[in-house]
């Protein structure tokens, strides 16, 4: 970006929450039914039906409240917004508009190192609407009332980020955050997690926010990153070149790289929100947030901040082990059933483990090797059995088959050879064979020493120690 | 047979006087000899003589309910499975429900016969029933006379005996002036007290249904198979339905009944309020006292009501878009089209007004002044009744500013005709329950009195209404050409 100009973003993010019904009706949300299956007279809005409210949903909204440290509203409001559009069956979206059930809160990012607090506005129930399909009906539209009614939250932030990658770490950390909680799978692909972002420009240096533009619906942190950039771009372009940016919302497209204009302030509708009647207000006892909040699960920060004290773990490690609920607890289980090789199994997570789940595009709940089996292998290198590298082969091994490390290292003879006789042996016919490495570490160039540790671990099958082996050789060189 | 009372026809069941067949055909053949009443939108001859089957194989065993076999019918307001649900408009004039609402899930569950649906003006707005796609009812009192509205079908198939009790809603009134200009008994509840679920709505904070009888006796029966908390109506009201019947006779000696002096300005018709009170005064007879008090604010219960109203049926009528259900236009050129098309054509006028006075009052710039002073109104009329009714039990007055009116005297002046819900409209501002009953005649036709309770009072309003029609027989005056 120009360095003149500063960019300020607030991002909109609609998670769906991960209730079983939908939050007006009794219709189920699971996702991928036959169009209209998973729609009843409640969500088709036929005449004379009525709202009334999942509890779940309310629970799910306070339990996201208290994890940001926010004010959850002791009476909040349902109300109607009323737009015409063939996906919305009502006429209008049952939303929250004047009094929201979450307030005022927070949630801390790091970009290069550096943490920043992002403020969040507020965050209010609404049900989504349906999807008008465009495809295979022959210049007709169809309508799939399936997915009207879910329910959303509807997070929205400060205008606190100061670029694409912040609005990106923000964007992670709230997915990070309603994952860990339980109140929304998550799944971009699927809908469940959506993001609008508001951008404007300013020169560096003004305090005064300038016209923003809406882009809409971006489902990927690849592409919440680039629809920002291209958008802070072109805005900065349209300035330079005497132009004014207007309030307008834009859609981004993927395949080209490029948003461009939906509609314009001035055609905006007029949602005429008011109070919905067919709905009592919403009220939060403060017993209720107490019981929500002895339910709250070890939250993201202070799970990393412990990881780091408890098993010594650098900053980085701990924050990919704690990106996600199901990884920190993997991690804690191999730490454990490995008998406390904290450091190891953090390695081992974060390294081949990873790696690995990564490749085969698998998540760690869906991981081949389990904790208990993965604790089996460090606990062979932790006492000297396998070398590491012979670990990597084992851990191969235990990806592809159902046996355990220890049956693992059995049947293919990988144990490590402790007999320092013969290791002395091999060390000795190794430095008989190799006169020129010898000649040139004793004339002091180190790296002639790894040729003859190569040689060793060769002749070895990989079954020695390495350390040993390194000890051995120095030892017997200088003499 | 049509001219028994509810207990009598359920004793008559039971002895076996007559059949449920037998007396659901009679009903059927009145509702055919009297169909230029235009009553009924929909008359379900084949699964009422289906259900009066059933009715009297349930009543053999003895275990039937107290409305089994008893044959009623339903405003076209509430959703009836299978059986057309037209709400008084071309817009529903092609919807068959899916599901039976909540009320008349009640009905079918205590055994009763549903003869049909009842004739209404357009989605519940109208004070005439001139506003029906199916076109105006007559008032068999004056056949060339409005029944009043919206539930006109209700009240003018109640009057002239097509059946013995029915249902109808009541938003500004639509329950009790047309009982007023009928003669009969009709009862809004207290709002919350019987299920919104399936009657489709007008204005969701002022609908309410309610029953329509010949008299309290009858309509106590009718509203305890229709009252009680339902779980699928946030706003209907978790407490206990007392029974209706049993304090029917109880004494009213000593009953504090106010009269609010707005209700009695010098702009009432002075034989309006000589039939007033008159009743008043037979109330007294009773050892009810009588006091006068102060409602400063009911003057403002139009203006806020037609705000309030009408924004909320904007909402509640944008669901009518011609894409899922209910009339869709011809070959629509787009969405834009099919949307103003199919509502431009399906729509009456006096829909229309109100989605347009509705929509222009939510509007940015306008909410403030309009929907929000309104809800502020709606405060003080409820204040100025609460303060009445600590003072007194019930108040009373007339329910309509003149007797029923001409075909088509007032469907040019909408005002004109907004002001016959003067003395209805601010009572479901409040959400209490009130009554209309028969208290007289000027020139040959109907006049209610109205009686207005503190909330869930019900029990309280039918025994007010029960011990005058023990001593008055208004209520048993049958108009000429229906005896």
């Amino acid at each position: 970006m120009n360095s003149q100009w500063e960019a300020v973003i607030g991002l909109e993010i609609h998670t769906q929450l991960s209730t079983k019904s939908k939050i007006f009706s009794g219709a189920a949300t699971a996702y991928g039914a036959e169009p209209n299956t998973q729609a009843c007279a409640v969500d088709l809005g036929l005449p004379g039906v009525l709202p009334v409210l999942n509890k779940d949903a309310v629970r799910k909204a306070v339990t996201f409240g208290l994890a940001i440290d926010a004010e959850i509203a002791p009476h909040s409001v349902f109300a109607r917004k009323n737009y015409f559009y063939p996906d919305l069956p009502k006429g209008y979206q049952i939303s929250q508009f004047e009094l929201p059930i979450v307030g005022n809160g927070h949630l801390d990012i790091e970009v290069d190192g550096v943490s920043k607090r992002i403020g969040i506005t507020r965050a209010h129930l609404e049900e989504d609407a349906g999807k008008s399909l465009h495809e295979d009906f022959h210049g007709l539209t169809g309508i799939d009332l399936n997915r009207a009614g879910t329910p959303l939250l509807e997070i929205v932030s400060e205008p606190d980020m100061r670029s694409a990658k912040e609005a990106v770490a923000y964007m992670r950390k709230l997915h990070e955050l309603v994952r860990y909680l339980e109140i929304c799978d998550g799944n971009m692909q699927e809908g469940s997690f959506r993001c609008d972002a508001n951008v404007s420009v300013r020169p560096k240096g003004q305090n005064e926010f300038g016209t923003r533009a809406e882009i809409k619906n971006i489902n990927s942190f690849k592409f919440v990153e680039k629809a920002i950039n291209h958008e802070i771009e072109r805005q900065i372009d349209v300035i330079e070149g005497g132009g004014k940016v207007v309030q307008e919302t834009r859609l981004y497209d993927a395949n080209k790289d490029e948003t461009r204009s939906m509609r314009s302030k001035e055609e905006a509708n007029d949602y005429r929100y008011f109070p919905d009647p067919d709905l009592l207000p919403v009220l939060i006892e403060e017993s209720l947030k107490n019981e929500i909040r002895t339910t709250l699960p070890e939250l993201p920060d202070a799970k990393k901040q412990r990881f780091i004290e408890q098993y010594t773990l650098d900053n980085e490690s701990a924050t990919t082990l704690t990106s996600s609920r199901e990884l920190a607890d993997f991690y804690e289980t191999v730490v454990k059933a490995s008998g406390g090789e904290a450091k190891l199994a953090g390695n081992w997570l974060t390294g081949d483990v990873l790696g690995a789940l990564n490749k085969a595009g698998l998540e760690i709940g869906d991981c081949p090797v389990n904790a208990e089996r993965l604790s089996g292998l460090l606990k062979r290198i932790a006492d000297n059995t396998i070398s590491g590298k012979t670990a990597k082969q084992v851990f191969d091994k235990l990806w592809n088959s159902n046996d355990s490390a220890d049956e693992i290292i059995e049947k293919e003879g990988l144990k490590q050879i402790t007999d320092t006789g013969a290791i002395e042996a091999i060390v000795d016919k190794v430095i008989a064979a190799n006169p020129v490495p010898v000649e040139q570490y004793r004339a002091g160039k180190d790296k002639a020493l790894m040729a003859l540790v190569g040689q060793i671990m060769k002749e070895t099958q990989g079954k020695a120690n390495p350390g040993e082996v390194n000890k051995m050789l120095i030892a017997k060189l200088k003499n | 047979m049509h001219k028994l009372t509810l207990t009598e026809l359920a004793a008559g069941l039971r002895s076996k006087a007559f059949s449920s067949v037998e007396l659901t055909q009679h009903f059927l053949d009145r509702t055919h000899q009297h169909h230029d009443l235009n009553a009924f939108i929909t008359v379900s001859a084949d699964s009422a003589l289906q259900q009066a089957q059933a009715a009297d194989q349930l009543l053999a065993t003895g275990n039937a309910g107290p409305l089994a076999g008893i044959p009623i019918a339903q405003k076209d307001i509430f959703c009836t499975l299978g059986t057309k649900t037209s709400c008084g408009s071309k817009m529903l004039d092609n919807f068959i429900a899916p599901y039976d609402a909540t009320v008349v899930e009640h009905f079918n569950s205590a055994g009763a016969v549903m003869l049909g649906k009842l004739n209404m003006d357009e989605f519940a707005m109208g004070s005439s029933n001139e506003n029906s796609f199916y076109g105006p009812v007559r008032n068999p009192w004056a056949t060339d006379c409005v029944p009043g509205g919206s539930s006109g079908g209700s009240a003018a198939a109640v009057a002239a005996r097509l059946a013995p009790a029915v249902t109808g809603t009541d938003t500004g009134g639509s329950i009790r002036q047309p009982a007023a200009l009928c003669g009969i008994t009709g009862l809004k509840p207290t709002y919350g007290r019987v299920s919104r679920y399936g009657m489709i709505a007008y204005a969701s904070s002022l609908d309410q249904g309610g029953p329509m009888a010949r008299s309290a006796e009858d309509a106590a029966l009718l509203l305890q198979v229709m009252a009680g908390f339902d779980p699928k109506d946030s706003t209907s009201v978790d407490q206990t339905v007392p029974d209706y019947s049993t304090s029917l006779n109880d004494s009213l000696q000593g009953l504090k009944i106010g009269l609010p002096k707005q209700f009695f300005s010098a702009e009432l018709d002075s034989q309006m309020a000589a039939t007033i009170q008159a009743a008043i005064a037979e109330y007294q007879k009773l050892g009810a006292e009588v006091k006068e008090v102060d409602m400063p604010n009911l003057q403002l219960a139009i203006p806020a009501y037609y705000v309030i109203a009408s924004a909320e049926c904007s909402s509640n009528l944008s669901r009518y878009d011609g894409v899922r259900f209910g009339y869709r236009c011809q070959n629509p050129a787009d969405l834009t089209d099919l949307y103003t098309r199919s509502r431009g054509e399906a729509f009456g006028a006096e829909v229309k007004r109100r989605i347009l006075m509705g929509t222009y009052a939510l509007s940015a710039g306008y909410y403030d002044a309009y929907y929000l002073k309104a809800q502020q109104v709606r405060r003080l009329i409820s204040d100025d009744f609460k303060r009445a009714l600590s003072e007194v039990d019930v108040l009373m007055g007339p329910v309509t500013p003149n007797t029923a009116f001409n075909i088509g005297e007032k469907t040019s002046d909408p005002i004109q005709m907004y002001l016959e819900d003067i003395y209805t409209i601010a009572i479901n501002l409040a959400g209490l329950p009130a009554m209309s009953i028969p208290a007289g005649f000027i020139d040959g036709k109907p006049v209610g009195l109205h009686v207005i309770g503190n909330y869930f009072s019900e029990a309280k309003l039918l025994n007010v209404g029960h011990r005058y029609q023990q001593v008055t027989d208004w209520h048993l005056q049958v108009p000429k050409g229906f005896e």
